[in-house]
């Protein structure tokens, strides 16, 4: 989270911005990120920031695998999810484990 | 981050909004999956004033590289010694670890953690011999990370274990990707193979810190040139200790067991 906010306090400053309003995350469903644990850091990291007040949104990203012998991309609830068509278990996870700064609103 | 096949994630860089070309260099579709509001991008963020939406779309942290270091700083505590063994497949990683371990019996206590795509035989040849073993089947993961590590890990009682030694997946590329939080990576080269692996595979033999040339009692039948495997070996793991041995016969064991002790005592030390 400090990274994030880090990250959100460079790109305002490069901007000549004054305060930043709004730090958008996208997070994987497999990412293993508590949403409330990083909200709650969040408030604390952006104390005596330019992103103190600011708002946290946070887009989940859903966990999609890829199954290389049929060459199809499911939806996925975990790393040993069977692909749909032949049933062998696949751990291609394609997306879900993102933890990615996507955008900050600044002003 | 598992760039060479696709089994991994990617963490891109895109600053100021601008449409980035992924640099990744795959030879197959990608499933990156921008979604429109990364692209937003307001009219007057042209001109640095305003209210505006600045994109950056960068990865916070590698996440594989965070639990990493929280399992090597669990494992410190624990005061545990923790191997992490790569190979090809069938370079004879269970055996050396199951010789290991039996040898090692009386003075250290050796726990293990395999990795397979599919099946739990190495475990049951593990446990066979008495050695304390979780096994993590990967699905069509080819290497392990970290979060694995520290759950398997979770099952085994550490506070019985000095020695604590991860099987691998066998596969030389992307395993190099991923710090599990090990103390030494150790990477095994059987004289079955050929002399020029450490060349093929420069990555995994570059990160490792010990590389172990297995099979020796089959090297003249196999027409092993020691000399030519020992050159390319010190060529790419130009850092790394070097043991020759059999884990059958146990010609060489008696260096890399010492060379495990010492590690062990330099760990307990910290």
């Amino acid at each position: 989270m400090e990274e994030a906010v880090r990250m959100a306090v460079e790109a305002a400053r490069t901007s000549d911005a004054r305060r930043i309003l709004v730090l958008r995350l996208r997070v994987g469903a497999l990412s293993g990120v508590v949403p409330e644990a990083l909200r709650f850091a969040f408030d604390v990291v952006c104390r005596d920031t330019m992103a103190e007040g600011a708002s946290l949104e946070l887009e989940t990203v859903p966990a999609a695998c890829w199954c290389p012998d049929c060459r199809v991309e499911f939806e996925c609830a975990d790393l040993l999810s069977e692909c749909p068509r032949c049933h062998q278990p696949s751990g291609q996870l394609r997306r879900g484990r993102e933890l990615e700064i996507a955008s900050v609103e600044i002003d | 981050m598992c760039k060479e096949c696709g089994c991994g994630l990617g963490g891109d860089v895109n600053i100021g909004g601008h449409a980035h070309e992924h640099g990744h260099d795959h030879d197959h579709d990608h499933g990156h999956d921008h979604h429109d509001h990364v692209h937003e991008h307001h009219p007057e963020a042209e001109h640095g004033h305003g209210r505006q939406t600045v994109t950056l779309q960068r990865s916070l942290l590698e996440k594989n590289d965070r639990l990493a270091e929280q399992n090597r700083g669990f494992f410190r505590a624990k005061k545990l010694l923790v191997l992490n063994v790569v190979s090809s497949p069938g370079s004879g990683k269970t055996t050396f670890i199951r010789e290991t371990a039996a040898k090692l019996a009386g003075r250290l206590r050796v726990g293990v953690i395999v990795g397979d795509l599919a099946t739990d035989n190495d475990a049951a040849r593990l446990r066979t011999a008495g050695i304390p073993v979780v096994q993590i089947t990967t699905g069509t993961i080819c290497h392990l990370d970290a979060d694995m590590i520290s759950k398997a890990a979770a099952k085994i009682d550490l506070d019985q274990v000095d020695v604590l030694v991860i099987e691998n997946v066998g596969n030389l590329v992307c395993p190099a990707d991923y710090d599990l939080g090990e103390d030494l990576r150790i990477v095994l080269l059987s004289v079955t193979e050929g002399e020029d692996k450490p060349l093929k595979y420069p990555p995994m033999f570059h990160s490792a810190s010990v590389a172990v040339v297995t099979k020796t009692d089959m090297a003249s039948a196999a027409g092993f040139d020691r000399k030519l495997a020992l050159a390319n070996l010190q060529r790419v793991s130009h850092h790394a200790r070097i043991f020759e041995l059999s884990s059958k016969t146990g010609e060489g064991m008696k260096a890399w067991l010492d060379f495990i002790e010492e590690q062990l005592a330099a760990v307990k030390k910290k």
